[in-house]
Parts: C-alpha cells; sequence; structure tokens
C-alpha cells in the first residue's frame, strides 16, 4: 500500500518523541517554518515509558510561548500513532497541511531590509 | 536559594525595542536550580525574542552567554569590555546580577528579564514556595523550626489571628496557616507553653527597615585563611 | 469596686457588675460628620461604649481615631480600634497619647484583616507588631508611664484596654490559650467575634470558666443580628473565620423574605437572653452592621434598657 500525504511536510527522525526539544520546536519557527507538529507514539506505548508524555508537555509549552507572542499556538501540534497505522500518518500530515494552509503563510518572515 | 520568575515577554520586548543587537546574559546560580535564567531559559528567551522581532519586520541579532555567577565581581569580570560591544545586556539573573553588572560596567544598560520573588526552595516538581524573608534576626527554633516572619501574611508572633481556617490563611484559598502548623506542632509536642507569654518587641534593625546591610568578616577581608 | 484604670463608662459599668451592652459603629467613606452623627443619635443611651472600627476589612474609612474624638464632643463614649496592618509602634504610641489627650478612654486592640481584603490590596503592610504585644505596649504606657524604649511618658494615657477573640478561628482547642495569652499581656476586656455557633460557643465558654479566665478579665460576647439569609450565606462564605450553621441560614430562608429582618432579631435576642445567664458572659457587644437605626428597638427588646449610668 502506498500512501500519499502532503508534500509540504519535511520529516525529521528521531529515536523517541522525548528527544524534541522545546528549541527544536521554536527554532524551527524562528526559521520560518509555517507549522511544526510532532509524531509521538501512542499515549502508554512509549518505548521510554514516558518520552511521548514529555513532548506532549513541550509542545504545550511552545504554543503558550507563541500565544504571547501573538502567533496562532495551532502552529504547533502533538499527535499520537503507532507504527502500523501508516494511514492514519498520511491523514495527519494532510490534516496538518490544511490546518496550516487555512492559516496563511507564518508571520515570522526573514525580512530583507527594504 | 533565591527565588524568581520570568518576566512577560511583552514586557522584555519593549525593554530593548530600540535595540538591534543584544546579549542575553544566565547565571549558573539560584535561577539555573529555579528553572528560570539558566543556559536553558536564556536559549528559550532568545529564540522567543528573535520570532517576535522577526514577525515585526524588524530582526534584532543576539549573542548569549551564561556566567558562573552574577554576584560574584570575579566572573562579572570575565565579561569585560565585550559587553559595550551591544545596544544592551539583558540579565537572567536575580536582581543582584543586573546590579553587580551595572555597578562594572557603568556606560552599558543591564536589564533584568526576572522578578526576584523570594527566598525559598521547591516543594514538588515546579512549585516554589517561601521560608525566610531575611529578617537578620532568626528565631524559627522557638516556632517549631517554621518561620512566622517570612509564612505568616501578618507576620504575627503569638499564634493564629481570627481568620485562620482549617489550617488556610485568611488571605487565599491556596496559602496554609503557618501558625496552625506551628501550634499544631507545639501541641502535640506538649510544648504548648513555649508560645504563651508576651515575646518583647521584634527588632527590626537587622532587617531592610534598618537600611541596606552588609555583612563583613573581618578574617577573610584580611586574607585567605 | 476596685481602682479604676482608665474611669471610661464601660470600665464603670463592668466594674459594677452591670451586664454591659455594647455597640458598633463604622466611620463613614469620606469626611461626612453629618452621617456619622446622625448614626450616634441611635447609639446614644442605649448602649455602654461604641467602638469605632479602623479602615474595617481594609477599607479606608474616616480614621477611627477622629470618630472616636467625634463621638466624645457627642456626649457618647468611643471604643477607639487600633489596627496593627496600618501603623508601626511609633504611630501607635502617638496615636495612644493622642486618643487619652482627645478624651477617649477604651481601646481595642486588634491584627487588623488583611489589606487583600480591602479596596487598596496593593498597599504595602506594617504589622511591626501583633496585636499581643500592641496589648501589653497599651498596659505597659498607662501602668509604668513609659514609652516602649523605656522612657518616661509625661503623662501616661489612661485607656481600658480590649482585645478581640475568635473562637470559631482554628485550630479550635488553641483559641482559649491565646484568649489566656491575651489577658495575661493586659486585655481588661475581651470582645469576641460575632457568635452564631451557639453550641460552640457554649463550649468555649466552659473551657474559659474552667481556667477561671472571667474571674481576670471582662468577656463580652459578639452579636450580630442577620438581615436576611442571604447576608448568613455571604458571611458563611466570604469572611474566615466565620461559623455559621446551617440550621441558622434554614431557619432564615423558612420565614418569607420580608420575615427574615425580624427573625434575625429574634435570634439575637435568644442570644443575648442566653448570654445574660451564661457563666463567665460579662455583656453583649451588639454589632448591627450599617444598621444602627434598628440599635434602639433591639436593646429595649433585649431588655437591656435603660443603660445603667455609674
Ligand atoms: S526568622 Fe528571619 S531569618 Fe529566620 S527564617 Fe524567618 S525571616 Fe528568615
Ligand atoms: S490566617 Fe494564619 S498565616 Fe494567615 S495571617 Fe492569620 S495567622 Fe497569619
Amino acid at each position: 500500500m502506498r500512501l500519499s500525504y502532503s508534500a509540504d511536510v519535511k520529516i525529521i527522525q528521531v529515536p523517541c518523541t522525548g528527544r524534541v526539544d522545546i528549541l527544536h520546536l521554536l527554532n524551527a519557527v524562528e526559521d520560518g517554518a509555517d507549522g511544526v507538529y510532532v509524531a509521538g507514539c501512542l499515549e502508554g506505548e512509549c518505548h521510554y515509558i514516558e518520552g511521548n508524555l514529555k513532548a506532549r508537555r513541550k509542545v504545550a509549552h511552545v504554543k503558550k510561548i507563541l500565544t504571547e507572542l501573538g502567533i496562532e499556538p495551532e502552529r504547533v501540534e502533538m499527535y499520537n500513532l503507532s507504527s502500523a497505522q501508516g494511514a492514519r500518518f498520511a491523514e495527519i500530515a494532510n490534516e496538518m497541511a490544511e490546518r496550516i494552509r487555512a492559516l496563511g503563510p507564518t508571520p515570522v518572515k526573514n525580512h530583507t531590509a527594504a | 536559594m533565591i527565588v524568581a520568575d520570568r518576566k512577560s515577554l511583552e514586557e522584555i520586548l519593549g525593554m530593548v525595542a530600540d535595540n538591534k543587537k543584544i546579549l542575553i546574559l544566565g547565571c549558573k546560580g539560584c535561577v539555573t536550580v529555579c528553572n528560570v535564567g539558566g543556559l536553558k531559559e536564556v536559549e528559550i528567551l532568545t529564540s522567543s525574542l528573535k520570532i517576535a522581532r522577526k514577525k515585526a519586520g524588524n530582526p534584532i541579532d543576539i549573542d548569549i552567554q551564561v556566567l558562573e555567577r552574577q554576584c560574584d565581581t570575579e566572573y562579572v569580570a570575565e565579561l569585560g569590555e565585550a559587553v559595550n560591544d551591544y545596544d544592551s545586556v539583558i540579565s537572567m539573573a536575580c536582581g543582584v546580577g543586573p546590579q553587580f553588572l551595572s555597578e562594572m560596567y557603568k556606560t552599558q544598560t543591564f536589564y533584568p528579564a526576572v522578578n526576584t520573588t523570594f527566598f525559598g526552595g521547591a516543594t514538588q516538581h515546579g512549585v516554589w514556595e517561601e521560608r525566610c524573608a531575611g529578617c537578620g534576626t532568626c528565631g524559627i527554633h522557638m516556632f517549631g523550626g517554621l518561620c512566622p516572619i517570612a509564612r505568616c501574611a501578618k507576620s504575627l508572633l503569638h499564634g493564629p489571628c481570627g481568620g485562620s481556617s482549617k489550617g488556610i490563611c485568611e488571605v487565599n484559598a491556596d496559602t496554609e496557616c503557618i501558625w496552625d502548623s506551628i501550634v499544631k506542632k507545639k501541641m502535640e509536642a506538649g510544648q504548648l507553653a513555649d508560645l504563651m507569654g508576651v515575646r518583647g518587641l521584634k527588632d527590626w534593625t537587622t532587617a531592610r527597615d534598618g537600611g541596606p546591610r552588609r555583612s563583613i568578616r573581618e578574617e577573610l577581608v584580611q586574607g585567605n585563611i | 469596686m476596685s481602682e479604676l484604670k482608665s474611669g471610661s463608662n464601660l470600665e464603670k459599668v463592668l466594674k459594677a457588675g452591670h451586664f454591659a451592652f455594647t455597640g458598633e459603629c463604622g466611620p463613614p467613606k469620606g469626611a461626612n460628620v453629618k452621617h456619622l452623627k446622625e448614626k450616634f443619635k441611635y447609639l446614644k443611651g442605649n448602649v455602654d461604649c461604641v467602638n469605632l472600627t479602623d479602615n474595617q476589612t481594609a477599607v479606608v474609612r474616616m480614621s477611627s481615631l477622629a470618630a472616636s474624638a467625634l463621638m466624645v464632643t457627642e456626649g457618647l463614649e468611643p471604643n477607639f480600634q487600633m489596627v496593627c496592618r496600618d501603623r508601626n509602634r511609633l504611630a501607635m504610641m502617638s496615636d495612644i497619647l493622642g486618643a487619652h489627650a482627645l478624651g477617649i478612654r477604651n481601646m481595642l486592640c486588634l491584627s487588623g484583616d488583611h489589606q487583600s481584603f480591602g479596596n487598596h490590596p496593593q498597599a504595602k503592610n506594617v504589622h511591626d507588631i501583633d496585636s499581643m504585644q500592641l496589648i501589653a505596649l497599651v498596659k505597659k504606657m498607662r501602668d509604668e508611664g513609659k514609652f516602649m524604649n523605656g522612657d518616661d511618658i509625661d503623662v501616661p494615657p489612661e485607656l481600658f484596654v480590649g482585645a478581640a477573640c475568635n473562637p470559631f478561628a482554628d485550630p479550635y482547642e488553641y483559641r482559649v490559650y491565646r484568649l489566656a495569652n491575651k489577658i495575661t499581656a493586659g486585655a481588661d476586656f475581651i470582645q469576641t467575634q460575632c457568635i452564631f455557633n451557639m453550641e460552640k460557643f457554649r463550649d468555649f465558654m466552659k473551657k474559659v470558666v474552667d481556667m477561671g479566665l472571667h474571674e481576670r478579665c471582662y468577656i463580652l460576647a459578639g452579636v450580630t443580628p442577620m438581615k436576611n439569609a442571604g447576608m448568613a450565606n455571604f458571611m458563611k462564605k466570604f469572611v474566615p473565620g466565620m461559623d455559621i450553621p446551617d440550621a441558622l441560614i434554614a431557619r432564615l430562608k423558612g420565614v418569607e423574605k420580608k420575615d427574615q429582618a425580624e427573625e434575625g432579631i429574634k435570634f439575637a435576642l435568644e442570644q443575648v437572653a442566653e448570654f445574660k445567664e451564661m457563666e463567665g458572659v460579662a455583656g453583649v457587644h451588639m454589632m448591627a452592621i450599617e444598621w444602627e437605626h434598628m440599635v434602639p428597638e433591639i436593646a429595649e427588646r433585649a431588655g437591656v434598657l435603660p443603660r445603667p449610668v455609674v
């Protein structure tokens, strides 16, 4: 089964979502990403016990910072799915791409001096 | 340790609104332990400010550094004249840091990024509570080892006021009435008599009321021992 | 009658063995002397002295010292309240001297509600000394003629020293000891917090009598007539250290709205009747909050009129 998902999504692999840091998410936004999401294992099924739960808390923290900066917090999200759920993976990618499209491009632009 | 809370991004952004290049200085002392001004927090603040300024079409250059301690001239001196390469400097240390910095580098502007709140410790992960008000004359042993100066909203010395209810202070539902704990502890230990009688009026000259305080250890002033 | 400490009417009434009946009056939120004097009218002749509250619940009002002085000129006897929240020891001692100079002869020493309850919650509080020490301070000024630093006072203040007691605050087992300590510190009389839970108060007074505290000090039981069930509910929910039994709320709710005030007064009168008989209780402190005009009727129906002339 070949699954197609939005070509706008760039995947960065990590051994466990627990490895994802607040700064990874913030730096992505800082560098102009329109949205960032973390796809972790199902809750309760983390190989490292609670990596995905930590990731969820970090995502929540980043949402808070973005809100404070007047940026839509929906640009950052946490999803959980198992490695067997290929269809769900594609669905999430499309869902997120759809969401970001609706929000429009990031307000964080590398403006060139006028 | 000294506990502090980060100021809002809005307030910090306002401080450096006219600056193009700044330095954010963390501290490895108390503020690292209470997760407010160590390397991690310096990096998060840096990224947050950069995002905000890019969004506003007015990007900002930020360098970062974390000093061993900002309350020590020896470490503050490490910065050297390079500190003047920046439009301004944000210190993430407690209120002592930006003052030591201001005193050493007289022409530079140092902004405090945190609100220094109290002397205390973490009672659970993510929760810090006040324990001492630095009154300069410690007497906690008279109160079952619990400080009513810092922990009673009215700094009472003779038992709980009329607003103490079910162990909670009248000030708000999240605050324990420390006098409730002191009294219960003393009653259980059969030492109620320790709380009776009228104590002499507290001498506040050793507290901030006596003016700025100073500690002098003669033997150290003369050299290392 | 033993030697008088202050010569206040309240002191004389109590020392003569009469059942005291004191009132309360909140100074205006402004300099409205006319309004204040109107309130005095309802109290004059119906109570032995009147408490003038000191920025009660931390809401700014005319100073209790000024209002007490105005009361003296109107021929009523004030009980000047002072809280530890707003004054340091210098201001306290100077106001105590001022109070005596203005003809004030009773004073009530209190901690004071925390400023967060009031209308200037951003204020810095003082709490240089606490209410226990304030009692001892007034006593020292009066009996030893000395300031707290030991210097002599040129004409010491003569004040009958009062203190508060809340048997309904926690921890309950400790409350009687705190009362004992206030008496040791120098309290001549005690006015309790408003009593609604009679069962608990009976138990408390039993402890007081067992410890012989009533023989060392005059204890006045605090009574506040409820205006309606809403007021009872509000106090239960929002006033810390207030013990309002559900049975009382049910009793008020049990009558029609227009009759609730009368029911509240009836309960207060039943309380006064019981206090008259209760061992250790030397009088009643009637706190008719913003209801001063009802005091003549309440006093009449409570059978405490005419007030003794001593
Ligand atoms: S008594 Fe003074 S020094 Fe001791 S803990 Fe309390 S505030 Fe700090
Ligand atoms: S309730 Fe307890 S902690 Fe709060 S002010 Fe009163 S005595 Fe102090």
